[in-house]
């Protein structure tokens, strides 16, 4: 059986400045990192392989660059990192891309393995919709497990996995026959840090990369065209201005009074 | 029984076979190290052979060195006497009476006299070690039963002596009552007609317990009276001790969990060790009840070796792991306890180096099984994205400087780098040290410009914690910036900044002229461009300075800050008991600065309690992490109305009151 983990490569969106000009993001020189959401469903790909010997494939999809990502998830020990790279697929929202991640999954489920699990973080901190990963589980028919912060058990007899998702004030406990797509919260487990070994040997691997040849998408499901979201505009939502309440370095006991005062007064605090 | 060759000839063989045979079993085990130059510049070697192993300078760094340094100099004397009562025993013939007597007289008078000399040392040593031992478990049986032998050879060598000395009549007993007293002291004991039993009893007692104390030198501690002195001739001459560089290739190991991991030299510390407890009392880990003890490290490794030796000699693992929470094994708990004070290797009479034993078992446990204490996760991953410790946007690094109107470092321009550091850059409080700097250097008309968002984290904390392969590439990005730029001087806030571009980038090819700066502020003093108002005196405060450990004991920077402070204050700081080189840490060098202490005492509160018992109104540091320890520690010991302050801080006051 396999496990696959789906990556995506972000700017470092706490070095990411919005154009006041154009309301775009200025990229420029700013460094990529891994989606943080997904270093933890890379980690909870691992565990599974660690507990019962799986084969791990990480898929992204992404320009030629992307590959440096997949690197770091091949240090961290998966046994495979495929690049989904084409021109063709520049552009595409969510919904296009979960159409060449699902492609790509089919392809790895019918020519290498059955596939028993899909990974996802929960979202992306670049896009922040939190849509691909259950784009990917509709269009190939898995079962769909978002938000969860526990894998509690893996059934291998039954086929069944069992999860506990973190929703708003509750967890929930839901078990699903396999094959099973999940997004992950960042409470689910920490990610390892990799070893030097395998860092230099994640440096010297090849990353192979799968273009539109390989995974024959119409075009019109895939890239801009296969789009139908448009960025209108991106701006910095306008904030009330908040107020610097007293001076805690000097009169900390006195700025905390001020401070409680001010939240009984709008009924803030429950009492 | 006559002492006679028949008996003692083939026992002195066989006891000189065995004595070897031990000297060899674990002398030989030096070579599983790797190697290493330890016989470069042998001028300075022999000098310093002479100052720390004959005239024994570290030793007198405690008044109880005193009964050591007797005790070392009387066996040096005692050998002469040994020799011939072994030579004697072989071979009866041969006796220092054959001497001219000219040579034969003094000689007897010296050794009698230094013979009672030891007899009391020995007295002094055991009542020390009862009543005020160096370290609470220092009450040993071996370190008692070789003072006991020690007292058994003084004994029975006046025991032949005097029994010699009573069959002398008339002018012989007179001489001898002159050249000998001592000895001469011990003929009431001896009753009439006794003394041929009571001088063979004595010979054989005084023989059997030399060959006896020769055979336990080197199964105990005692192996130091052969190791010692080697071991200071063959010391580190550079200063401060730099980790090894690694090399990374695919197919290489990084660090070590085994003794052969170790040089040569490493493993031959191991024998030399006294046990003295020097290290260990003065360890900030031991001394707050962690469980690092750095004398223990050092046994540790010595019986691990012993008991791993003949598996490692054929080339098979070890048997005993290196890291382990068994004995004979060093704990995770103690490796990652230390803060690389360096007081260890400070302290140490014989020049064992403690602290860099543990770098290689730091770094294979991160590079090698990526097992470390759950705080360094992020830390590591803050520094490898963001190069700062908190993964602050790098575009943030140079914003305190807007306030001055960017200050930007412009190669052929300015003279000095002022090298800001995670802290000086990002840490609120240190940002104000930050401003007091460079509104001096300013003031002082000195050149100066930052590297703003370009500057990169030094990389000491990721080396100190044995992330080598971070430093490596931290290291590297930075040197080539500094080359690019053409920086040759640097100021640095810092000392371990400044203590990891002077020293730890050497190795990588760069000499940067790198002050710190009280350093800087001194010479701009003495210079005269920075003026103090003439009112200066009235308004010195009671001040106590901590030395940083990468100020001082890294770097030998002591004098300098002290000189600040006092031109600027009017007076000398308050010195803390434990101060310049034997000044205690605050507990947050080697990582541990960003490390939980959930054991023990909390370093930084018990320096913090120790510079309040002087009642100052400001405690001056000279480090970033040293101003954060003692600002949480005044906090917890609810002390606050003592201010904590940069160095800097104290001289910008007085410098811009008038």
């Amino acid at each position: 059986m396999l496990i696959v983990a789906c990556i995506k490569q972000v700017p470092d969106t706490t070095q990411v400045k919005i154009d006041p000009a154009t309301n775009t993001l200025m990229r420029e020189g700013v460094p990529s990192i891994m989606n943080p959401y997904d270093t933890h469903a890379l980690e909870a790909a691992l565990q599974l392989k660690d507990q019962f010997g799986f084969r791990v494939v990480v898929l992204s999809m992404g320009p030629p660059g992307a590959a440096h990502t997949l690197r770091k998830a091949l240090s961290a020990g998966v046994d495979q990192a495929i690049l989904l790279s084409d021109r063709l697929f520049g552009g595409a929202d969510t919904l296009a891309t979960s159409n060449v991640l699902a492609a790509a999954i089919k392809k790895l489920n019918d020519e290498m393995a059955p596939v028993g699990v899909v990974i996802c973080g929960k979202q992306t901190i670049d896009g922040d919709t939190a849509q691909v990963g259950p784009g990917i589980a509709v269009r190939l028919g898995y079962q769909q497990l978002t938000l969860v912060d526990r894998v509690e058990e893996l059934d291998m007899i039954n086929k069944r996995i069992t999860v506990r998702r973190k929703l708003e004030g509750r967890h929930e406990r839901i078990e699903t026959p396999l094959p099973a797509l999940l997004t992950v919260v960042r409470e689910i487990n920490r990610p390892r840090y990799p070893t030097v070994n395998m860092r230099l040997a994640s440096e010297a691997a090849d990353i192979e990369i799968w273009n539109n040849e390989v995974l024959k998408l119409e075009t019109e499901t895939i890239g801009l065209k296969g789009s139908p979201t448009w960025v209108a505009k991106i701006f910095s939502p306008e904030r009330d201005k908040g107020e610097i309440v007293g001076n805690g370095y000097n009169d900390p006991e006195g700025t905390v009074d001020l401070l409680l005062n001010k939240l009984l007064d709008k009924d803030l605090l429950p009492l | 029984m006559t002492p006679t060759p028949t008996i003692f000839v083939p026992l002195f063989i066989a006891a000189t076979a065995m004595f070897i045979w031990s000297c060899w079993k674990r002398l030989s085990l030096t070579a599983l190290g790797r190697t290493e130059n330890r016989l470069d510049n042998i001028g300075q070697r022999i000098s310093d052979t002479i100052r720390y192993a004959f005239a024994q300078k570290r030793v007198l760094a405690q008044p109880s060195g005193l009964i050591h340094v007797a005790i070392f100099w009387c066996f040096l004397v005692l050998l002469i006497a040994n020799t011939e009562f072994i030579l004697q025993g072989l071979f009866p013939s041969i006796s220092f009476t054959r001497l001219p007597e000219s040579l034969s007289m003094p000689l007897f008078q010296m050794i009698d006299v230094v013979s009672l000399i030891t007899l009391l040392a020995v007295i002094a040593a055991t009542t020390r070690r009862i009543v005020a031992p160096p370290y609470p478990e220092a009450r040993t049986f071996e370190a008692f039963f070789i003072l006991f032998l020690i007292a058994v050879l003084m004994l029975a060598s006046f025991g032949i002596n005097a029994a010699k000395i009573s069959t002398f009549r008339g002018s012989t007993l007179e001489l001898a009552k002159t050249i000998t007293p001592v000895s001469y002291q011990f003929i009431t004991f001896i009753p009439e007609g006794m003394g041929k039993v009571v001088h063979d009893l004595s010979w054989w007692t005084h023989a059997l317990v030399l060959l006896l104390f020769m055979n336990l030198l080197p199964l105990s501690k005692h192996f130091h009276i052969i190791t010692a002195i080697p071991n200071v001739f063959l010391q580190r001459l550079e200063h401060p001790p730099l980790p090894e560089r690694e090399e990374f290739k695919v197919g290489n190991s990084f660090g070590s969990n085994q003794v052969d991991g170790y040089t040569w030299k490493d493993l031959l510390d191991s024998f030399s060790c006294t046990e003295c407890g020097r290290c260990q009392m003065a360890c900030p880990a031991d001394q707050t009840g962690k469980p690092l003890n750095p004398r223990g490290v050092i046994a540790t490794i010595k019986h691990n070796l012993m008991k791993n030796g003949s598996l490692l000699k054929k080339g098979e693992p070890p048997a005993i792991p290196l890291i382990g929470e068994g004995e004979d094994s060093i704990s995770t708990e103690a490796i990652w306890s230390c803060t690389t004070c360096g007081a260890c290797i400070q302290a140490c009479p014989v020049f064992i180096e403690q602290m860099p034993k543990l770098t290689p078992l730091r770094r294979h446990l991160v590079e090698m099984e990526s097992n470390f204490p759950a705080e360094l996760l992020n830390l590591f991953e803050n520094m490898e994205s963001r190069s700062n410790p908190w993964g602050i946007a790098p575009t943030e690094r140079g914003k305190w400087a807007t306030l001055l109107g960017d200050r930007p470092f412009e190669t052929g321009k300015t003279e000095y780098l002022f090298y800001v550091g995670c802290a000086g850059s990002f840490d609120a409080r240190t940002k104000q040290v930050t401003m007091a700097v460079a509104q001096l250097l300013d003031k002082a008309g000195v050149s100066w410009g930052i590297l703003g968002k370009d500057e990169k984290c030094c990389g000491d904390s990721m080396r100190r914690l044995g992330n080598e392969y971070l430093f490596d590439s931290m290291a590297k990005e930075n040197i080539a910036l500094f080359k690019e730029r053409k920086i040759t001087k640097v100021i640095a806030q810092c000392p371990h900044c400044m203590s990891t571009l002077k020293n730890d980038y050497r190795q990588y090819g760069i000499e940067l002229e790198v002050l710190h700066h009280s350093q800087l502020l001194l010479q701009l003093l003495q210079d005269g461009r920075l003026k103090l108002p003439e009112e200066t005196k009235e308004t010195a405060t009671r001040l106590v300075y901590h030395d940083s450990c990468y100020m001082g004991r890294h770097n030998g920077i002591y004098d300098e800050p002290r000189e600040t402070l006092a031109l600027a204050t009017g007076e000398e700081p308050i010195e803390m008991a434990r101060n310049r080189e034997g000044a205690f840490c605050c507990g947050a060098g080697g990582g541990r600065m960003w490390m939980e202490e959930f054991t023990g005492e909390r370093i930084n509160l018990v320096r913090t309690a120790e510079a309040l018992e002087h009642e100052p109104d400001t405690i001056c540091t000279a480090c970033p992490y040293c101003l954060t320890m003692f600002i949480d520690g005044v906090k917890d010991l609810k002390a606050d109305k003592v201010q904590v302050r940069d160095i800097a801080e104290i001289i910008a006051e007085a410098v811009f009151r008038q």
